[in-house]
């Protein structure tokens, strides 16, 4: 085991030719055979060999050879190949026992070509092709998934919807009050960042006041449910993601199928209620600590007084703006709960699976709410609201 | 050493030896805590008292990197397998020879196939631990267990949930490993045929009394052994069973042929 060892001359792994008297070759196995140090090469042994053209079979004598390990088992693997390809055998009867019963175990069960993959390079047509038939598969699945879900709203209308209520309370309880912290946090910054921004244009004209109209109407309509979209896709959405993935990996989905417990029903459903009742909660809540850190600049800053400022709030903010502000965050809530079971549910069978499936629920989920508050705010427009 | 969970004692005042080129099965019912003994040997736990030592070292009073550098020398292979599920089998074994010796890329492929060949995987380099069967996996397990050529070998209950031929056939792969390359072999297992085909020597976990009950070679507990509890675990609590593990098991392992 000691590393030294290799590096004495005596003890170095070494082959060596010799013709024995009935003009056959050997091959003398000399040294310490160990991982790691600098052994032989098989192919300037087999080239000796040849060049020494005698008979074969080519015989192995170990009389001299120290401790070994894989590393001898390994060279004379290499060695026999590379004789048999010239026509010549090797005659392994002069090993040590130990050695030969290693080689007869690794040949005993031949390699299975046909298991063998294909892992060389791909042309770029192929992997094209295969994206495009991936994407196809792909929306048949979320299709798919949809389809499920539809059917278990359904049967959760009809009261016979299967899971445990006590999922769905901790669900609340996880999207709910143990979010509160971040987006307290987030929401007053976002409030104290807008203020600040608006008050450096509005302070030229004399229209500080205004910072009120727009932190309240920014938040309230919009930006309190995008901020808590994306606090839930981040924190909610990936552990909805791992959480599946990982049920997934360990069979625990496959176990649910096979009682005949449809795992969207069972798993999906109490995720997708309770981060979508939660959402607007927490979107009402961000809105007030937005106004909040916008009170804050306009009072420490602008010099403006509480009353006037929370009167210039509630004279610009309308409750239609709030009621928006709301269902963009139950849309929201939807899709971050929609996209984080999906790719849980559809995350492969590794713990890698698992971590790609956790990203592309943040990612996906992000890009939804981007995508549908364009939609809404398009809408909202449309509708004069 | 002893063993114990905070306040829970798992076991006390357990004492063996384990020899060079024996094979030792660890045995006990459910819960006697063979795996958490298993755990304080292969430096994943401390035990609560006592020591393991090996080759004449006090293990857990060695720094981080001598402990290392004694689990170099040991091989483990776990009841699932634990192969890195992201990666192929030929990354799995190639990983400790990449990372834990100096072995250029053409030698550590060559080390791989060899490791994969013996264990009766040649050819399923590139497939993922997901791709193939509970049995292949176990055996994957114990060519990356083997890929740094250890000299102890530590197997968590390699039969468990293998169909009674691939458990044989791995039990016989353990003893044509400890056969012929001389390895070290610590076997923890509840499953009578293994126990009975793999071991020669013995120790007997009991949960009750929380201490070993019983050491030495199963046969002959079976045969000798006055303690019920012993009799029971070893006889199926009665039942044939033992005796068809005995009929089965190949009776002579003798001329054994190391190096």
């Amino acid at each position: 085991m000691d590393p030294e060892q290799g590096k004495n001359p005596a003890t170095r792994p070494q082959a060596r030719l010799s013709r024995n008297q009935d003009g056959t070759l050997g091959v003398r196995l000399l040294g310490e055979w160990k991982l790691g140090d600098t052994l032989p090469s098989e192919q300037e042994v087999g080239q000796e060999i040849l060049g020494a053209s005698g008979r074969g079979p080519v015989h192995l004598d170990c009389k001299d050879l120290g401790h070994w390990d894989s590393s001898l088992i390994s060279f004379v693997r290499k060695l026999e190949v590379f004789l048999r390809e010239k026509g010549l055998e090797l005659e392994k009867t002069g090993l040590p026992q130990g050695a030969q019963r290693l080689l007869r175990l690794a040949s005993a069960v031949p390699e299975r070509k046909e298991t063998r993959k294909l892992t060389g390079g791909k042309s770029l047509l192929f992997r094209m092709g295969q994206r495009a038939v991936d994407a196809w598969q792909g929306s048949y699945e979320v299709a798919g998934f949809l389809g499920e879900l539809t059917l278990a709203m359904g049967r959760l209308i009809k009261g016979k919807a299967r899971f445990r209520f006590s999922d769905l309370l901790l669900v609340m309880q996880r999207c709910g009050v143990e979010a509160l912290p971040i987006v307290s946090l987030i929401s007053f910054l976002v409030g104290l960042i807008l203020a600040f921004v608006g008050a450096v244009q509005l302070r030229i004209f004399g229209a500080q006041i205004f910072v009120a109209a727009l932190v309240g109407i920014g938040m309230v309509r919009v930006l309190g449910a995008i901020m808590t979209g994306i606090i839930m896709a981040g924190r909610t959405g990936a552990a909805f993601a791992a959480e599946l993935g990982t049920m997934e990996v360990n069979e625990e989905i496959d176990a649910l199928r096979t009682l005949g417990i449809p795992p969207v029903e069972f798993l999906v459903l109490p995720r997708l209620l309770g981060l979508s009742l939660m959402m607007p909660l927490l979107c009402a809540y961000a809105d007030l600590l937005g106004i909040l850190g916008g009170l804050t600049v306009g009072v420490a800053m602008l010099d403006l007084n509480v009353q006037e400022y929370l009167r210039m709030t509630q004279d610009s903010v309308k409750l239609s703006y709030f009621w928006i502000g709301l269902f963009h965050s139950l849309v929201f809530g939807v899709l971050v709960a929609f996209t984080g079971c999906l790719q849980g549910m559809r995350s492969g069978r590794s713990a890698s699976a698992v971590g790609q499936a956790a990203t592309s629920a943040v990612v996906r989920g992000i890009v939804s709410i981007i995508m549908a508050t364009a939609v809404l705010t398009y809408l909202c427009e449309l509708l004069g609201i | 050493m002893s063993m114990a969970y905070g306040d829970f004692v798992v076991q006390r005042d357990i004492s063996f030896c384990l020899h060079k080129g024996e094979i030792l099965v660890v045995m006990g019912g459910s819960g006697c805590g063979k795996s958490t003994l298993l755990k304080h040997m292969v430096g994943l736990r401390p035990p609560s008292g006592g020591k393991v030592i090996y080759w004449g070292e006090d293990f857990w009073s060695l720094d981080e990197e001598a402990r290392a550098r004694i689990l170099r020398r040991v091989g483990v292979l776990y009841q699932s397998g634990a192969l890195w599920s992201s990666m192929t089998l030929a990354e799995n074994v190639a990983l400790p020879l990449r990372e834990l010796t100096n072995l250029g890329q053409e030698e550590i492929r060559e080390m791989v196939s060899l490791k994969l060949a013996l264990v009766g995987l040649a050819g399923f380099e590139e497939f993922y631990p997901s791709e193939i069967s509970g049995g292949m996996r176990k055996r994957a397990g114990l060519a990356r267990a083997m890929a740094l050529d250890p000299e102890v070998l530590f197997f968590d209950e390699p039969s468990a949930g293998l169909d009674p031929v691939s458990a044989r056939r791995l039990d016989e792969l353990i003893l044509e490993l400890r056969d012929s390359l001389g390895a070290t072999i610590l076997v923890v297992t509840h499953e009578l045929a293994s126990i009975f085909t793999l071991a020669e020597n013995s120790i007997f976990l009991d949960s009750e009394a929380k201490t070993m009950i019983a050491q030495g070679n199963p046969r002959e507990l079976l045969a000798e052994s006055t303690d019920p509890r012993v009799r029971e675990f070893l006889t199926r609590g009665g039942s044939a069973q033992a005796g068809l593990c005995l009929g089965a098991c190949p009776g002579d392992r003798e001329g054994k042929e190391g190096r």
